[in-house]
């Protein structure tokens, strides 16, 4: 493994700094804000006793307003383990999201209309505008588990959120079911999870439970079409 | 009788609309949007594009033919269409092949935009005219098509990758990386040996008959092919060989300024940022590859396109981002074949300088002798 100064556009920079980009979404993330990696300007990487360091600059898009900006951030991949973030995105502040975020919390909170949703983008590409909200908190609540599992050899991204159920509001927080499709890029692999979240504008994005499912290799072969 | 059929008639309108985008038994060309724009904006399933490949013959019979090559496992047509001026010489050809993994369904529809695009070009672009003059382009919209027809069937088989022959005696799994499966360092690095998995490289090299196919192609044309292209989403890369870690390609040079150089008009279109260098570089190391295999039997220019988007939308890039990307795409592609197409037919000026010298030179010499 290389040493030192890295070719920020190289696959260990890319894949340190979209490691980054899963714990910004964890940090920060809410159905109306989702980053998204831009560019790597600057990496380096150095082996401690803890396991393999990173030194990152980047520019960070927040996909909603579509805003971008500069983040620097120190990453650990430890021998086993969730990876250890540390990173500082000044220019991420909560100001322009929080009308969106309180009246979509207020629509929702009463629990008298539980929504539900599947196949968030279909096979298009295309969502309801109206589920696009939930799109993004798939997205952001995807991103606790793909920080978790990722290291030096893993690459995700969410590929659909195949459904979504909204369950009774608790404790103030708004909670839902969610089945995720993630993509791991160096495998191929579209590796289903289910899980359990909440949300409200005070208290983020909350994974309470994860379920990794298993693999269905249950298929039969399919009569002959077109 | 009369009003009956009629109502029977407006029952099955309705059904057909409802059924939308690509329903197994929708004919492309009868639906609503038959607009060319509009048509080039969609994704099209495997009858569609069928339909559309003899379209494209019927409407310009003087410059494109097509060839079947080959037969998938469940024993489909691979075809592709051959788009150039007819000529009597052997002319020098472009290869590009599309959707040899079946969910990235940007790349289908690219090269049914790049058809549209030569077809309209060389009528008004003079440089597209000399170009469709000099060679032939080889055009294979969907290369997986079983593959591709599989991934149409619903929501659950969208995300197919692979080829849909049976696994080896004792795995239940279906399908073969077609991407993993050529006779190129096959089977060292970047494969999976579980047949259950996405990156497995199949029995053998060449186990599977898409592979083949292309690999026979090749095989009658490689010393006319100036350039081959091969099309895949998602990452916004262009890929050069090899994708094993310790083997260079000898123009590596010439495939980095090359490649530079379309990701330079890439952006100057939509302002996108393609990332350029060997997969072992920029991704991760793979073996078997198409791209890797075509470079190996001697096309200098072999390059692999990773389009739309970076991961927010992954394989299922929004219909509306279609247009964009194609464009951008196209500008892409359109720097490598020119620049395949001068280097074989203007590189002649730099035999016309070497000429010029040595005439020069003798002249030199002789009236140097004789004086």
């Amino acid at each position: 493994m290389e040493t030192g100064e890295l070719n920020p556009n190289y696959y260990p920079a890319r894949r340190a700094a979209a490691v980054v980009q899963h714990y910004l979404n964890t940090r920060y993330g809410s159905p109306y804000r989702w980053m998204f990696l831009g560019n790597v300007h600057n990496a380096s990487s150095e082996d401690v006793t803890e396991g393999r360091k990173y030194q990152l600059e980047l520019t960070i898009q927040e996909m909603i307003s579509n805003v971008s900006g500069p983040c620097s951030a120190e990453l650990l991949f430890p021998g086993a383990g969730t990876p250890q973030v540390q990173a500082s995105c000044d220019w991420l502040l909560p100001n322009n999201t929080r009308a969106q975020e309180e009246a979509f919390y207020q629509q929702h909170r009463d629990s008298h209309n539980l929504v539900s949703g599947d196949r968030i983008p279909d096979s298009y590409g295309h969502m309801e505008p109206t589920m696009k909200p939930f799109w993004h908190l798939g997205g952001v609540a995807s991103s606790f588990i793909m920080l978790e599992q990722s290291n030096q050899s893993t690459l995700y991204n969410m590929a659909q959120v195949a459904n979504f159920t909204q369950l009774e509001t608790e404790k103030d927080q708004l909670r839902f079911q969610y089945h995720v499709l993630l993509h791991e890029m160096v495998s191929q692999e579209i590796i289903h999870w289910k899980m359990l979240i909440t949300w409200s504008p005070a208290e983020g994005v909350k994974v309470l439970q994860t379920d990794l499912q298993p693999k269905c290799n249950c298929e039969d072969p399919p009569d002959s079409i077109n | 009788m009369m009003l009956c059929l009629g109502s029977v008639g407006l029952v099955l309108l309705a059904l057909t609309v409802q059924n939308g985008h690509g329903a197994p038994d929708s004919a492309g060309w009868n639906g609503k949007d038959t607009t060319e724009r509009n048509y080039y904006t969609r994704y099209h399933n495997m009858t569609e594009i069928s339909d559309w490949m003899e379209k494209m013959k019927r409407e310009n019979p003087d410059v494109v033919s097509s060839m079947v090559y080959g037969q998938t496992y469940e024993e489909r047509n691979i075809t592709l269409l051959k788009i150039g001026l007819r000529s009597t010489k052997r002319k020098k050809a472009i290869w590009m092949d599309c959707g040899i993994h079946a969910r990235e369904w940007i790349a289908p529809a690219f090269c049914q935009y790049f058809v549209k695009e030569i077809l309209q070009g060389y009528k008004t672009d003079t440089k597209v005219k000399e170009m469709m003059k000099n060679l032939d382009f080889y055009v294979t919209p969907v290369l997986n098509v079983d593959g591709y027809i599989y991934s149409w069937l619903n929501d659950s088989t969208r995300l197919w990758r692979k080829s849909r022959s049976p696994g080896p005696v004792g795995c239940t799994c279906y399908g073969t990386d077609l991407n993993r499966n050529f006779y190129a360092n096959w089977g060292t690095v970047g494969v999976s040996t579980n047949c259950c998995e996405e990156t497995y490289c199949g029995t053998k090299a060449l186990s599977e008959s898409e592979a083949r196919a292309v690999t026979d192609m090749l095989g009658k044309m490689s010393g006319d092919i100036l350039a081959f292209l091969t099309i895949h989403s998602y990452s916004q890369l262009i890929l050069v060989p090899y994708g094993h870690p310790n083997i260079s390609a000898p123009n590596y040079n010439e495939l980095m300024e090359v490649g530079l150089g379309a990701a330079k008009a890439i952006k100057a279109v939509h302002g996108m940022d393609y990332t350029v260098g060997t997969s072992p570089d920029i991704i991760y190391p793979n073996s078997g590859s198409s791209c890797d295999y075509a470079r190996l039997i001697g096309i200098p220019l072999s390059f692999t396109f990773e389009l739309r988007d970076q991961g927010e939308y992954g394989f299922k890039l929004p219909e509306d981002q279609i247009q964009p990307a194609c464009e951008e795409a196209y500008a892409g592609v359109q720097h490598i074949i020119t620049y395949a197409h001068d280097k074989a037919f203007y590189s002649s000026a730099a035999t016309v300088t070497t000429t010029l010298w040595t005439t020069v030179m003798t002249a030199w010499v002789f009236s140097a002798t004789f004086l």
